[in-house]
C-alpha cells in the first residue's frame, strides 16, 4: 500500500523529521493517556467515555514514532492503513492530511479509532514492545486525526475517479458494507446499501452503545459516503423485499452480501425463555437502536435491579455496562473462564470494573428460576475450574459440581451470534455453498459459489469484529472492481 | 414512508389500512407480515398481511389498538403516512391441496387468515371458515371470507350472531360431521392453544400462526422465540406459522406479559 500513499516514507518532510530527533530521545517520552469522564457520572447518563487527546498530546505521542524502515504496525492492521504515514502527519502538524492518508485504505476512521482492538493489532506489533515500553497509541492517534478532520469546516474528500456506470450492490449497511460502498464509489461504480433495518449502520447502531461509539460518529462517517455518491435504501431486506434475481435484472453486476451475524445464540438450558432473559441483541437493540428508556420513545425495556450477563465478549461488556446506565444496582459479568480468557478488549474490562461491574469469573449458567408469573428471580452458576487449552488455545472451563444462587431479574445472554439465515435461505435453490454452521463459503477473493456474489463480515466469520468486517470489504471491494473492470460489461 | 391510500373502522378499536408498499406488494405470499413503524421515536409492530394489490402497489393491514403505538396507528389518515414499513417477512403458507381445511380465526386473526383462505381455496380445497369474536360488532371481514370459503361458520361468545360459543364449538362441529385434513387457526395465543388442544384429541394437523413479541423482525434479537417440539425457534425466521400441537402455548402466553 504504501507505494501509493500520499505519504510515502521517502518524501523529503519526513526525512526531516526522522532527523529531528535521536530515537532515544523520542522512546522517553510517555505515552499519552486517554482522557476519560469519571466512572461515577458516567454511568448516570450515555456519554461517550472516551473524551479524545488534545492537539498537543496528539502531537507530542506522534513524535514518539520512530517511522521504522519496516513498519511493523502496518501488518498488525486487516486494512494495512499506512499507519506512520498518518502518524508522522500528526506530528507536523498537518492533521488533515492524517485523515486523508487514514482514508486511502479506511472507510470508516473515526470508528475504527474507537472500536478497534488495537492492543491485539497495529499496537501488539509496534516496536517499543521490544524495548519494553508502551506501544505508540495509534488508536488515539487515528481518533484524533479522524475527529478533527469530521470537526473542521473543509473536510479532506478523497479524489474521485471518473464514474464508470456499473451498478453494484451492497446487502447490509454494517462495517463490511461501508467498507466495501466505500472503496467501490472511490472506484468508479455506482453504488446502492439496502439496509434491513430503518436505520443505516447495522452494528455500528444497534449494537455498540452510544458511550463507546456516539452515533453522530457513524452518522458523519455514513453522510460522507452519500456526499461521495452512494445510495442507501432503508426498509429493504434482500431475499424477501427484493430477491438475488430481482436485482441482477434490475442491472446490479454484482453483489456484496454483508448481512451480519444475525441469530443470537442461547445456552439451551432451564428457564432460558423466562420473562427477563434475553439475548444481548435484544437489550442492545431496544436501548440503542429503539431509543427504549429515553423519553419520548415508545420501545419498552426492562430495567434491572440485579442484572446478570452471561459472557466475557465485547457486546457482554456493552451490555452490562449499558444495564448500569439502566439504573441497575448489582450488574454481573458471568464468564465460565477466568478473566485471563476473556475476549473482551481490556479497555472494556477496565471501564466496565470502574463503573462497579461485578465480575463472577469461573462460573457457568446451568438454570434459570423463575416466580409463579414466569419472571426470572435466580441464576444458578456452576463454578468452574481451568483445565487444558483447547481448540481456540484458551484454557477450557471444566464444571466442579459446585453451585451457587444469585438472585436476579434480569439476565442477558451474550455467548455469541450465528449467520443470519435470511440471505443463505433465499438462495439456497441458486446453488449457494453454505457452510454447516450457516455461513456464506466465500474463496480468497471474498467470492462465493455464485458468480459476482461476494460477502464479507460476520455472514463470512461467524462473528468476528468491526475492523475483519471492513477488511473483507476491502478484499471483496478489490477483486470485484478488477473482475468487472476486466471483463466490461455489455451496454 | 408509506403512504395511507384508504381507511376503514371495522369497529372502534379495529381498523384497515390500505398502504403504499408496491415492492412488498410484489412479493408478500399468504402467511407474511411487515414490521410497522410510526414516528421516529416509534417501535417496531409486527402486522401480519391481510391482503395486497400488485397493480396498484398497496397492501392491506388490519390493526387492533391495544397499546400507544397500535393506537398511533390507528388514528392515521388517508394521505398520512406510516414511518416504515419493512417485509414481506417469516415464512409463507405452505400451500397445496389437502383436501377439506378448517380455517379458524378470533378477532383480527380473521385478516391474516383471508389471504390463507383464498390460497387454500385456490388450491383445490374444501374451505370451512369458522370465525369468532366476542360479539357480533367485532366480527370483520365476513362477507371477503364467504366469498372465498365454501361455508362459514359464526360464534360468537354472547350469541348476539351466528352460534352462541367459542371457536373451538364451531370447529368440533365440523369434525363431527366431515372428515378434516387440515385446520389453520389465527388468532389470541389463548384461542390457538384451545384449538391445538381440541384438534390433537382428533389427531388433526393444525398450523397456527404465532403472534409475539418482535422487535427486528429479521432474527436478529430473539424476543420472539417460542418452544416447538422442546426447541426454541424464533417465530420471526422460523415461523410465523408453527405445527399447533408442538407450540408451548403455555409459555408463549407466558412471554407476550414481558411488558405488561
Amino acid at each position: 500500500m504504501q507505494n501509493t500513499t500520499i505519504a510515502p516514507r521517502d518524501a523529503s518532510w519526513r526525512e526531516e523529521l526522522r532527523k529531528a530527533m535521536t530515537a532515544k530521545e523520542r522512546t522517553q517520552i510517555p505515552r499519552v493517556k486517554m482522557t476519560e469522564l469519571d466512572p461515577a457520572y458516567r454511568i448516570t447518563c450515555n456519554e461517550e467515555v472516551n473524551q479524545g487527546i488534545t492537539a498537543e498530546q496528539a502531537v507530542l505521542e506522534a513524535t514518539r514514532c520512530l517511522d521504522c524502515p519496516q513498519p511493523t504496525c502496518m501488518e498488525g492492521c486487516p486494512v494495512a492503513i499506512n499507519i506512520p504515514g498518518f502518524v508522522k502527519n500528526i506530528q507536523r502538524g498537518d492533521f488533515m492530511m492524517a485523515a486523508a492518508v487514514l482514508k486511502e485504505t479506511s472507510a470508516l476512521p473515526a470508528v475504527c479509532g474507537r472500536v478497534c482492538p488495537q492492543e491485539k493489532q497495529c499496537e501488539s506489533k509496534c516496536i517499543y514492545h521490544k524495548m519494553k515500553k508502551e506501544p505508540v497509541a495509534i488508536g488515539y492517534l487515528e481518533r484524533f486525526a479522524a475527529d478533527y478532520d469530521r470537526m473542521s469546516e473543509k473536510k479532506s474528500a478523497p479524489a474521485m475517479p471518473e464514474r464508470n456506470g456499473i451498478k453494484v450492490a451492497v446487502v447490509g449497511s454494517g462495517p463490511a458494507g461501508l467498507s466495501f460502498a466505500g472503496d467501490m464509489i472511490k472506484k468508479g461504480f455506482d453504488v446502492t446499501v439496502f439496509e434491513a433495518l430503518h436505520q443505516i449502520g447495522g452494528v455500528l447502531k444497534y449494537g455498540i452503545p452510544e458511550f463507546r461509539l456516539p452515533n453522530s460518529i457513524v452518522d458523519a462517517e455514513i453522510d460522507t459516503l452519500r456526499q461521495l455518491g452512494v445510495k442507501f435504501i432503508n426498509d429493504v431486506v434482500i431475499g424477501k423485499t427484493l430477491t438475488y434475481d430481482q436485482l441482477v435484472e434490475q442491472g446490479f453486476k454484482g453483489v456484496f452480501v454483508g448481512s451480519g451475524a444475525g441469530l443470537p445464540r442461547f445456552m439451551g438450558i432451564l428457564g432460558e425463555n423466562l420473562i427477563g432473559v434475553m439475548s444481548s441483541n435484544e437489550y442492545l437493540t431496544r436501548v440503542n437502536l429503539m431509543g427504549a428508556g429515553r423519553p419520548g420513545y415508545a420501545t419498552p425495556v426492562k430495567k434491572g435491579h440485579s442484572v446478570a450477563v452471561i459472557g466475557g465478549g465485547n457486546t457482554a461488556m456493552d451490555s452490562v455496562r449499558t444495564a448500569l446506565r439502566m439504573g441497575a444496582e448489582h450488574a454481573y459479568i458471568i464468564y465460565r473462564r477466568s478473566e485471563a480468557e476473556m475476549p473482551a478488549r481490556i479497555e472494556e474490562v477496565h471501564h466496565a470494573k470502574q463503573e462497579g461491574v461485578e465480575f463472577l469469573t469461573l462460573c457457568n449458567p446451568v438454570e434459570y428460576r423463575g416466580d409463579e408469573k414466569g419472571n426470572v428471580k435466580v441464576a444458578v452458576l456452576e463454578k468452574m475450574v481451568l483445565g487444558e487449552p483447547d481448540a481456540s488455545g484458551r484454557r477450557s472451563p471444566v464444571p466442579t459440581g459446585e453451585f451457587l444462587e444469585l438472585p436476579v431479574d434480569e439476565v442477558i445472554v451474550s455467548v455469541g451470534v450465528s449467520p443470519n439465515p435470511l440471505i443463505p435461505r433465499s438462495l439456497e435453490g441458486e446453488g449457494l455453498k453454505v457452510s454447516r454452521k450457516g455461513t456464506i463459503e466465500v474463496n480468497d477473493d471474498m467470492e462465493s459459489s455464485i458468480p459476482m456474489l461476494f460477502a464479507g463480515g460476520d455472514i463470512v466469520r461467524g462473528g468476528a469484529t468491526v475492523i475483519l468486517a471492513m477488511g473483507d470489504g476491502r478484499n471483496a471491494a478489490q477483486h470485484m472492481a478488477a473482475q468487472l473492470i476486466e471483463q466490461p460489461v455489455e451496454a | 414512508m408509506n403512504k395511507i391510500v384508504s381507511k376503514e373502522h371495522f369497529s372502534e378499536n379495529v381498523v384497515k389500512l390500505v398502504v403504499e408498499a408496491p415492492l412488498i406488494a410484489a412479493s408478500r405470499r399468504p402467511g407474511h407480515f411487515v414490521i410497522v413503524r410510526c414516528g421516529e421515536k416509534g417501535e417496531r409492530i409486527p402486522l401480519t398481511i391481510a391482503d395486497a394489490d400488485t397493480k396498484n402497489g398497496t397492501i392491506t393491514l388490519v390493526i387492533q389498538a391495544i397499546g400507544p403505538s397500535t393506537k398511533e396507528i390507528c388514528a392515521l389518515e388517508p394521505g398520512q403516512f406510516l414511518t416504515d414499513v419493512v417485509g414481506p417477512l417469516g415464512k409463507a403458507t405452505d400451500i397445496r391441496k389437502y383436501g377439506t381445511v378448517v380455517c379458524c380465526g378470533g378477532g383480527v386473526g380473521v385478516a391474516p387468515l383471508l389471504p390463507i383462505i383464498k390460497a387454500m381455496k385456490e388450491a383445490g380445497n374444501k374451505v370451512v371458515s369458522v370465525l369468532a369474536a366476542r360479539t357480533k360488532d367485532l366480527i370483520i371481514l365476513e362477507p371477503q371470507v364467504r366469498e372465498h370459503s365454501d361455508e362459514v361458520i359464526i360464534m360468537t361468545d354472547d350469541g348476539s350472531y351466528g352460534q352462541k360459543g367459542l371457536v373451538t364449538n364451531g370447529v368440533e362441529e365440523v369434525i363431527n360431521r366431515e372428515p378434516v385434513d387440515l385446520v389453520v387457526t389465527i388468532g389470541p395465543a389463548i384461542m390457538m392453544k384451545f384449538v391445538a388442544l381440541l384438534t390433537k384429541k382428533y389427531n388433526i394437523h393444525t398450523m397456527a400462526s404465532l403472534n409475539t413479541i418482535m422487535v427486528d423482525g429479521t432474527g436478529m434479537c430473539g424476543a420472539c422465540r417460542v418452544t416447538v417440539d422442546g426447541k426454541t425457534k424464533f417465530v420471526c425466521v422460523d415461523g410465523p406459522e408453527f405445527d399447533a400441537h408442538k407450540v408451548d402455548f403455555d409459555e408463549m402466553l407466558m412471554r407476550l406479559r414481558s411488558y405488561n
